[in-house]
């Protein structure tokens, strides 16, 4: 009986993260995306990385920052040296301290912080919010859907609702997914607004995915190494605990009968 | 070392005999590895082996995590993120030893609720029950330490949150306060000083866990039955026990590969799942989080922190013999402490003369009553302090404290315990039926 209990225990502490509590209106809706990345065997999307990229450059990043992801790592989304090079001449500018001037950025250089307009970075937004609450905070939501950050910024992008209120100067735009429902951002995206390379279509929808998918690359960059060592991690530890199973059967089996009596 | 008789290591070669002489090490170990253990320890007793392996885990990803980290209030964060995407699998390092915490703490309070109800805790054992509540209390002083070190904004508020609760101290306690932050709020000094003793505590706990194992050594440990191996003569002994190596060694280590399995794969594939996304923001003094909540091994002693409110008669009544001197929120801080304090006192607490639940009809439910109230603080301590919380957060509290102050003495009393087997032998071969010496490996 105690044994049942502590495994049912175990397997509840596993189920009751504090992690369910974070800060969410009563209504916010999040929207569950079926993205490429999910479940144990999900892999980045190479082409809805560069597509959100390229979203970010030519929209987000008029206002936020990336300062923790270093621009050499675009490599990973499948750009070459030179393509890295162009890129991070060609659209920002970063100071120098050493020249006491800016200069147009190089790879080992990281995305410049930006907090003209007090617009938050976005290097870790897919891990620093959470999309799936409850129920009851025993977070078996979360068990189910994942954590949900990038449901969360896709579902924000994409959950704006028309009506606009001003409130102390500020206009405050509102969102289905945001926490109280009213937002200072205003509506970033729309139809059309960037034009892709391989003609997919940019819909607001489609756009809030692929920035969502973007942002939880630079989030989570090394997602597929950790995924990969967790396989084999399983892997090997399952077949040693079968090995150590017949191991102690065998070595306990001469001081117990045969016979189990209970 | 041992009470129980059980062979020694004997010296026979020269080399052997001149280092025995000189340093009796291989002897330490022998008879530490050999040791006579009551052969019909159950699942239950596996968790120290576990602890042992959390404890090594912690320690040797700490160490190359310290390696890269930077503990100063501007370059903390910044450091975290450049370990987990510069530095050679560093994601798995920080991730193994993020979530290693977390064993450790789903290990120990296994350990502790399997003393509770086989009553490890009970003479002559008492020495490794206390030791061990100090290992528990480190830990959560180090767990705390460890979690304000990555800098973000759980960190930041979770630190100014519990080192406040020393600034509730009757007329020291802002000086406390102080000399704990090192300044009148949190920042780089503090974050300094709990970084050095978050790489110090660990070793002042392998240290215990050294004292804590030589205490049960000596006395031996305690079993499913609770009924003392015979000591009578060798032979007797070796009815009731089998060696620790290898029959434990091999059978603890096959639960551990048990949990690791479940372990790596939530390192693996859910990392963050125990923790708070609030974490991933950097600190910033002047953003209040809307929840501050701490992680989730702290909730139960959190909720209980909480419990004790001004609208609360007993808080009430102790502010007024007290002269004000206890007010609700130093009051919540005795009831926190005092909840743990409860548990190291239970080996004097208890009456009963007989150890194990298992022979204890009554006391059986009431402990199954304490393991709900467990979750059931761990799950108000994450919701708000509000109604209906509140109320239920001061029940699962009042019942914490009834069950070590009320409960386990005056059950001692008027329970009837049932039978107990005479000897270990006896509860082993009623389970696996008489031990055949001759018998084949059942396959």
């Amino acid at each position: 009986m105690f044994k049942k209990l502590a495994i049912g225990a175990a397997f509840a502490l596993a189920l009751a993260p504090a992690s369910t509590f974070a800060a969410g209106g009563g209504e916010q809706h999040i929207e569950d995306f079926d993205f490429s990345f999910e479940g144990p065997f999900g892999t980045w999307d190479q082409n809805q990385l560069q597509r959100g990229l390229q979203i970010y450059t030519e929209v987000c990043a008029a206002c936020h920052g990336l300062q923790y992801i270093p621009l050499r790592t675009l490599e990973d989304l499948g750009y070459s040296e030179e393509q890295v090079i162009t890129y991070a001449a060609d659209n920002f500018e970063v100071f120098d301290p050493e020249l006491d001037d800016f200069r147009p950025a190089i790879p080992t250089d990281h995305f410049p912080a930006n907090t003209g307009v007090g617009a938050p970075d976005l290097s870790l937004m897919a891990k620093a919010r959470a999309g799936f609450h409850g129920p009851y905070g025993l977070g078996i939501n979360q068990l189910v859907k994942g954590m949900g950050g990038a449901e969360y910024i896709a579902s924000l992008l994409d959950g704006y609702t028309g009506e606009e209120k001003e409130e102390a100067g500020t206009v405050l735009y509102e969102n289905k997914a945001f926490p109280g429902g009213w937002i200072s951002m205003a509506p970033p995206l729309a139809e059309d607004q960037v034009e892709f390379a391989d003609g997919h279509p940019a819909t607001v929808e489609a756009m809030s995915e692929d920035v969502a998918a973007f942002l939880m690359w630079t989030a989570e960059p090394k997602m597929m190494g950790r995924k990969n060592a967790g396989f084999v991690g399983v892997l090997f530890l399952t077949v040693l605990s079968v090995l150590l199973y017949l191991v102690n059967k065998r070595l306990w089996a001469p001081h117990k009968g045969k016979i189990r009596k209970d | 070392m041992s009470g129980i008789p059980h062979d020694h290591y004997e010296p026979k070669t020269s080399g052997e005999k001149w280092l025995n002489s000189r340093l009796p090490i291989v002897g330490l170990l022998y008879d530490t590895l050999m040791i006579p253990t009551p052969k019909n320890l159950n699942w239950m007793w596996i968790w120290g082996i576990v602890l042992t392996f959390c404890l090594a885990l912690q320690i040797v990803t700490g160490i190359v995590l310290v390696m890269h980290y930077t503990p100063h209030v501007d370059l903390a964060f910044a450091s975290i993120e450049h370990i987990m995407r510069n530095v050679n699998g560093g994601y798995m390092l920080r991730y193994l030893h993020m979530n290693g915490a977390s064993l450790f703490f789903v290990a120990v309070y296994i350990h502790i609720f399997r003393g509770l109800f086989y009553g490890s805790y009970k003479a002559p054992r008492e020495i490794t029950w206390i030791i061990g509540m100090l290992i528990y209390l480190m830990m959560m002083g180090t767990a705390f330490m460890g979690y304000v070190l990555p800098w973000g904004q759980m960190s930041f508020w979770g630190a100014t949150v519990i080192t406040g609760l020393f600034g509730a101290i009757p007329f020291v306690g802002d000086a406390i306060q102080t000399w704990l932050l090192g300044g009148p709020a949190v920042d780089n000094a503090t974050l300094n000083r709990f970084f050095s003793l978050h790489y110090l505590l660990p070793f002042v706990i392998a240290a215990l866990v050294i004292v804590h194992i030589w205490a049960f050594h000596t006395t031996g440990n305690n079993n499913p039955t609770g009924v003392e191996v015979r000591r009578g003569s060798k032979a007797e002994a070796e009815k009731d026990t089998l060696p620790f190596w290898p029959y434990f060694v091999i059978k603890d280590l096959f639960a551990l590969a048990v949990i690791l399995v479940v372990f790596w794969a939530i390192v693996g594939y859910m990392p963050n799942y125990l923790g708070h996304p609030d974490n991933y923001i950097e600190a910033n003094p002047l953003v209040t989080p809307a929840h501050i909540v701490p992680e989730w091994y702290f909730l139960p002693f959190y909720a209980i922190l909480r419990a004790f409110t001004g609208e609360v008669w007993v808080v009430q009544f102790a502010s007024f013999i007290t002269g004000g001197i206890i007010d609700a929120k130093f009051f919540g801080v005795l009831a926190m402490f005092g909840a743990i304090l409860a548990m190291a006192l239970a080996p004097w607490l208890d009456t009963s003369t007989v150890r194990s639940g298992k022979y204890r009809p009554m006391f059986k439910w009431w402990f199954y009553l304490l393991v709900i109230d467990f979750f059931a603080l761990m799950w108000l301590g994450a919701m708000p302090a509000e109604e209906p919380y509140a109320t239920f957060s001061l029940i699962a509290s009042a019942y914490w404290f009834a069950y070590f102050f009320v409960i386990l003495p005056i059950l001692g009393v008027i329970e009837k315990p049932l039978a107990q087997p005479e000897t270990i032998e006896e509860d082993f071969n009623a389970h696996y039926g008489k031990a055949d010496a001759d018998a084949t490996p059942a396959e």
